[in-house]
């Protein structure tokens, strides 16, 4: 009887935290398409506020797309060629390496974003274009890209594969790609999806950079909650959901995939 | 057949002109390039700023002395620690009862404890005000009950439920893991030597989980001292560092003292993490 009791109150009080987290998302996708949310649900579904926010905000998810997919092959090319020579090199350097390039998830957005103002303001062209957005979140992401396959690195044995195709005369670009790469690719596909997710969401650094003529969706998003009504604020951010969402489920797919191999 | 098709192996890659080293060097240029360019050359760019302006070296006491920015920081500070705290909390409670439990409809608790996980700030500000502002489901549920509509997203406990709402899946995660690697048998032998549950839990269970407390409070406690999408999404005036930072940059153009800030909150937030992982790098170790 006493343990019954302690169940249902855990039970009741690990809902009750599901939820103040669920709830208000489950709000805000049920006011995305709802014709009139003070009114409530009664007053009947709509897709008006969708397309709303199609004609107001297009031109921002587009270019969030375009950021996340130029992220994505930032950190492919610098952080997977560096995770590989970071594993062969290890020892106090690679630590070291590490420590650095980790520092901007220590480092609130804001002061990156200070200090990339402050240093290339005077890069009139730069500043303006949404390759200067790029550049705050390859910094931020790349970390993430590093430590993943580094993870799967530090799994196999690099330096036996390494030996055994450069004796069989590979060089070492083909060793890399060949070799490396494809065993490395748990790895850079979780590394991915945390990159794409991240840079889908970021604010705190897109905030400072952007200009009027380069905003990203969640600029857009904050644009909307501070100036459009609760509906389209609440339709564009039903966008947002649909876009994070498969990504959740894939990087959630890997995960239990990788646990399963684990437990095998 | 294909094997004795190929050339000869010579010295692998010496023959191609490009040695093992190099190309490791290689490997790592761009790297460097990046980091140095867009990272490292910034920051000590935001540092010298910080030093830049009318009171120069002083801009960096600032933060200690005036008091204006004192209780900013004291604020923040407070804020942090009162999430992580509650963090930390509930993150335990609902962690062990998940770990501990298989009942139908787990999965779907755990997936709604985590799905957060990849919302901006931004969004968890949007959270908040459908929840507690002036449209807000709470407000809805206490006009309708006690005939008073309760609003309160955009003072400092909005805040600390959106820093909440942002850090509980985070924490929940790094404990519900730390819960999956104990030992059960230090459990059993604790309950044989006749430990009821309250003291199994007090002297076995909670001090097992202290390196995911350290570990998993610190990201919590650095989040939120640095977290600015929410407090700017709630845009009431609640003087947090971020928020500070922010109109100092853009409504006072006192570009030296944002980024003396700047830098005295990174390293706060900085700090935090290397002091946790010092304290926890060797346990964390040993447990896994």
């Amino acid at each position: 009887m006493r343990d019954r009791v302690i169940f249902g109150g855990q039970l009741l009080f690990t809902a009750l935290v599901a939820a103040f987290l669920i709830v208000p998302a489950i709000l805000s996708m049920l006011a995305g398409i709802t014709v009139n949310y003070f009114r409530g649900i009664g007053s009947g579904l709509t897709l008006q506020w969708v397309v709303a926010v199609w004609d107001l905000y297009a031109e921002t998810i587009a270019r969030s797309l375009l950021i996340a997919i130029a992220t994505l092959a930032a950190t492919l090319v610098v952080g997977v060629p560096a995770a590989y020579a970071l594993n062969v090199r290890g020892g106090r350097f690679a630590r070291t390496v590490e420590e650095v390039i980790t520092l901007p998830l220590a480092i609130p957005g804001l002061a990156i974003a200070l200090a990339l103002l402050l240093t290339y303001n005077g890069f009139g062209d730069f500043r303006r274009s949404w390759l200067f957005i790029l550049t705050g979140h390859v910094v931020f992401t790349l970390p993430f890209m590093v430590r993943a396959v580094m993870a799967v690195l530090s799994g196999i044995d690099v330096k036996t594969l390494d030996e055994s195709a450069a004796s069989l005369g590979a060089g070492p670009w083909r060793r890399f790609r060949d070799v490396i790469v494809p065993n490395a690719r748990p790895g850079i596909l979780a590394g991915a999806l945390a990159v794409v997710t991240l840079s889908l969401g970021e604010f705190n650094l897109t905030w400072m950079l952007h200009t009027p003529l380069t905003k990203t969706l969640p600029v857009g998003l904050a644009d909307s909650y501070a100036s459009m009504r609760l509906e389209v604020a609440s339709a564009y951010t039903l966008v947002f959901f649909l876009m994070i969402i498969p990504l959740l489920v894939a990087m959630q797919l890997l995960a239990d995939r990788r646990g399963t191999l684990e437990r095998s | 057949m294909s094997f004795f098709a190929k050339p000869v192996p010579t010295f692998a890659g010496h023959a191609r002109g490009l040695s093992h080293r190099s190309f490791l060097r290689l490997c790592l240029l761009p790297l460097a390039v990046v980091a140095a360019a867009f990272f490292l050359l910034p920051m000590v760019k935001l540092v010298i700023v910080g030093a830049s302006g009318e009171t120069g070296l002083s801009a960096y006491a600032a933060i200690v002395t005036q008091p204006r920015y004192r209780a900013t920081l004291i604020n923040t500070v407070l804020l942090a620690a009162a999430t992580t705290a509650a963090s930390l909390a509930i993150a335990t409670i609902a962690g062990l009862f998940l770990q501990r439990h298989r009942f139908p409809g787990r999965a779907v608790l755990v997936a709604m404890l985590t799905f957060p996980l990849a919302f901006p700030g931004v969004v968890v500000g949007f959270m908040i005000i459908l929840l507690a502002g002036r449209q807000g489901l709470v407000g809805e549920l206490t006009s309708r009950l006690i005939g008073e509509k309760l609003v309160f997203a955009y003072s400092i406990q909005g805040l600390f439920l959106g820093y909440l709402y942002f850090s509980i899946p985070r924490v929940i995660l790094t404990i519900m893991a730390a819960i999956e690697k104990l030992d059960p048998a230090l459990e059993e032998a604790a309950r044989a030597l006749g430990a009821g549950p309250w003291a199994v839990h007090r002297d076995v269970i909670l001090p097992a989980l202290v390196p995911a407390f350290v570990a998993s409070g610190a990201i919590a406690f650095a989040t939120a001292m640095g977290a600015f999408g929410t407090a700017f999404t709630l845009a009431t005036n609640i003087d947090v560092l971020p928020m500070v930072i922010y109109t100092e940059f853009t409504l006072s153009a006192n570009i030296a003292m944002a980024a003396a800030l700047s830098v005295g909150l990174g390293l706060v937030a900085w700090a935090m993490l290397a002091l946790s992982r010092s304290l926890t790098g060797g346990t964390i170790a040993a447990a896994g």
